[in-house]
């Protein structure tokens, strides 16, 4: 039953119990006048905008926003609630981006008052703890990854990507070098060759060998004057380990490159390897994926960056640290700008609070905790690729670290079931899809990271999901069946195709009102 | 579809049409159906000068985005400005109304570089 909504929202869950019928926007839930919040005084003087700010910057219209009480914008977002997958309802196996379990002790560390009433502005004699707080965190993240320093500061990955690149620059620079490339794999995260142009070097891929690692020959060919250096990430995105990680290291520093550590993979090798111990002179660390911050959808994230010895100079600033002792004795802690600092990359100090859930959840693993989260992520992943590999065979058929490519090539020339196709159907069994169709290198790719907060149970229930995909795609009416999932979601199959060719991104009140009325 | 005879191919799936002094480009159908639904093309610019193998055009589908290559040296005569508003011709008519671009050619040795028929037929076929 299709119910028209109307403006002024209507307290009623009717589009979660049937499923298919869209949400209103916001706006279309408006009523003029009808306000979430109202003062009765606030002390301050009314004082029109013209009278203050130039007419030129006034606008001539009045701005649209939707009004609604606060009763109808809970029920609203609420309602948008319900329809999501999240990694608190469900397994959630999408390659590459670790959307592990985030266990709620850190979420109450971040909310302690004392942490939160607080502003970046107060005197540092007033922030002693929270100075503590980034300093230890500081420290802690240069022992996981074996580097001399960090900074807190970039907000998510791809700023930690573009960070690292620019103390790369900055130390060939005083070095009085010029430096032009910068080396990626072929089988890299997208990022890595976007932050490189933006960073103004020039990206060059050198090809996988067969065996899904980097072709140590193929990469001592691209190596020359111009090797501003590489990035890896190590496990690749094939989750493969690159062995002769040495070698490679001991390559391009030869040239006077340097090496750089994509450490969106961190969460495989915690206790068990160090990038610093590989030969990497720059890392980053997606912390929220590896360290307990729910992500997806837009963060906020925290991309630390830490350093070797020798860049330590260049990193952002001004920096957390301990400056001196107080009377007592104990730590004083200021703020300090290294001496060749490529300078400030984020307002004040970074996403905090996810900076104190990553601890949160540091102190309350400890190292051997840690070390059990990479080992027990890489048994998982084992597990799942070895129990799937009959009819999702992987494109390298061996011990594979945290995460592993499987691919549906073979259904796909069997049955014309396609990996996109899988990925779909999935979501009927409420399990979230993996990754398709990446990393490039891999046909019909579906790219798996069960994480370490699956029980083997769930994993086995992902199997068994993707055991019946398999046998459904045998039969002509299993394969309709396939082509339409999902078909219980509250958003069912997409036309992406469409949706990309004629892109709408904003909203037009007149075409939404016009496609209600035909509801 | 199978490939049309007369066309030379990249082993990155491209083909070339010889047509006297200038050759017309465009992905083969395998290239079509690996990438899936072609959203976009970002058309080469005419009168530019490109040297064989350099990147000429990027056409990105609902999987990914991939660099279209110069298959010879040469200067952009012509491009096909109805991929700007129906890009899926690259997915239904791959070897016809989803041409990319005609390059005038600067060195037609560069031709020997490219495979035939047969070698391109090998190449997927593996």
């Amino acid at each position: 039953m299709a119910q028209k909504f109307q403006p002024g929202g209507r307290a009623g869950s009717i589009p979660l119990m049937d499923g298919h019928q869209a949400e209103p926007t916001i706006f279309e839930l408006s009523v003029p006048g009808r306000s979430a919040a109202s003062f009765r005084t606030t002390g301050v003087p009314f004082s029109p905008p013209s009278g203050t700010i130039p007419s030129a910057l006034l606008r001539d219209i009045d701005l649209d926003m939707p009004e609604v009480s606060e009763r109808d914008l809970v029920a609203h977002f609420t309602r948008l609630t319900h329809r999501q997958f999240s990694v608190d309802l469900g397994a959630y196996p999408l390659g590459s981006c670790t959307m592990k379990y985030n266990p709620k002790f850190a979420d109450i560390a971040a909310t302690a008052q004392g942490l939160t009433n607080i502003h970046p502005c107060q005197p540092e004699s007033t922030i002693q703890g929270w100075l503590e707080l980034m300093t230890t965190l500081e420290h802690y993240f240069c022992e996981i990854t074996g580097m001399a320093g960090a900074t807190l500061q970039p907000a998510a990955g791809a700023q930690g990507e573009l960070t690292g690149l620019l103390i790369m620059k900055a130390y060939h620079k005083d070095q009085g070098r010029q430096r032009k490339n910068v080396i990626i794999p072929d089988s890299a995260h997208g990022t890595n060759p976007a932050s490189v142009t933006l960073s103004g070097y020039t990206p060059i891929t050198v090809k996988s060998g067969p065996d899904g690692l980097i072709d140590l020959t193929a990469l001592k060919g691209l190596l020359d004057e111009d090797t501003a250096g590489i990035m890896l990430t190590n496990p690749n995105t094939l989750g493969l380990f690159e062995r002769e990680i040495l070698e490679i290291s001991t390559a391009v520093h030869g040239v006077g490159g340097l090496l750089y550590y994509d450490g969106a993979n961190l969460n495989a090798v915690m206790g068990i390897v160090r990038p610093g111990d590989m030969g990497f002179d720059i890392v980053h660390s997606n912390l929220h994926k590896t360290f307990a911050t729910p992500h997806g959808g837009g963060g906020p994230g925290s991309g630390p960056v830490a350093v070797s010895n020798r860049l330590l100079d260049f990193l952002p600033g001004p920096k957390p640290a301990a400056i001196g002792e107080n009377p007592d004795g104990s730590k004083r802690f200021g703020f300090v700008i290294p001496e060749k600092s490529i300078g400030r990359i984020h307002s004040f100090h970074g996403n905090s609070m996810v900076l104190v859930r990553a601890l949160a959840y540091m102190m309350y693993y400890g190292g051997l905790g840690l070390t059990e989260v990479s080992q027990i992520a890489v048994l998982n992943a084992n597990w799942l690729r070895k129990r799937i590999s009959a009819a999702y065979p992987s494109a390298h058929d061996e011990i594979c670290m945290h995460e592993f490519v499987a691919s549906a090539a073979m259904l796909k020339k069997k049955t014309g079931i396609r990996g996109l196709d899988v990925a779909k159907k999935l979501l009927e069994f409420g399990i979230h899809a993996p990754t398709v169709y990446f990393p490039l290198v891999v046909e019909e790719a579906l790219m798996f990271e069960p994480t370490e907060t699956e029980s083997l149970q769930t994993l086995g229930a992902i199997a068994d999901a993707l055991d019946e995909i398999a046998e459904l795609a045998q039969s002509e009416e299993g394969r309709n069946a396939i082509h339409q999932a999902p078909t219980k979601t509250p958003v069912t199959r997409l036309d992406e195709a469409r949706a990309a060719r004629t892109l709408i991104s904003t909203f037009d009140a007149s075409i939404e009102t016009a496609r209600s009325s035909l509801n | 579809m199978s490939e049309p005879e007369n066309l030379l191919f990249t082993v990155d799936h491209e083909w070339v049409r010889v047509e006297g002094g200038t050759v017309i480009i465009g992905i083969t159908d395998y290239a079509q159906e690996a990438l899936g639904d072609i959203v976009f093309v970002q058309l080469p610019t005419p009168n530019d000068v490109v040297s064989a193998n350099s990147t000429l055009s990027e056409v990105e589908s609902t999987k990914s985005v991939s660099d279209i290559y110069a298959p010879v040296s040469g200067r952009v005569i012509k491009v096909n400005e109805t991929l700007s508003t129906s890009p899926e011709l690259m997915n239904s008519s791959p070897y016809g109304d989803g041409w990319i671009a005609v390059l005038e050619m600067s060195d037609e040795h560069e031709l020997e570089n490219l495979l035939t028929l047969e070698e391109y037929q090998k190449l997927i076929d593996n």
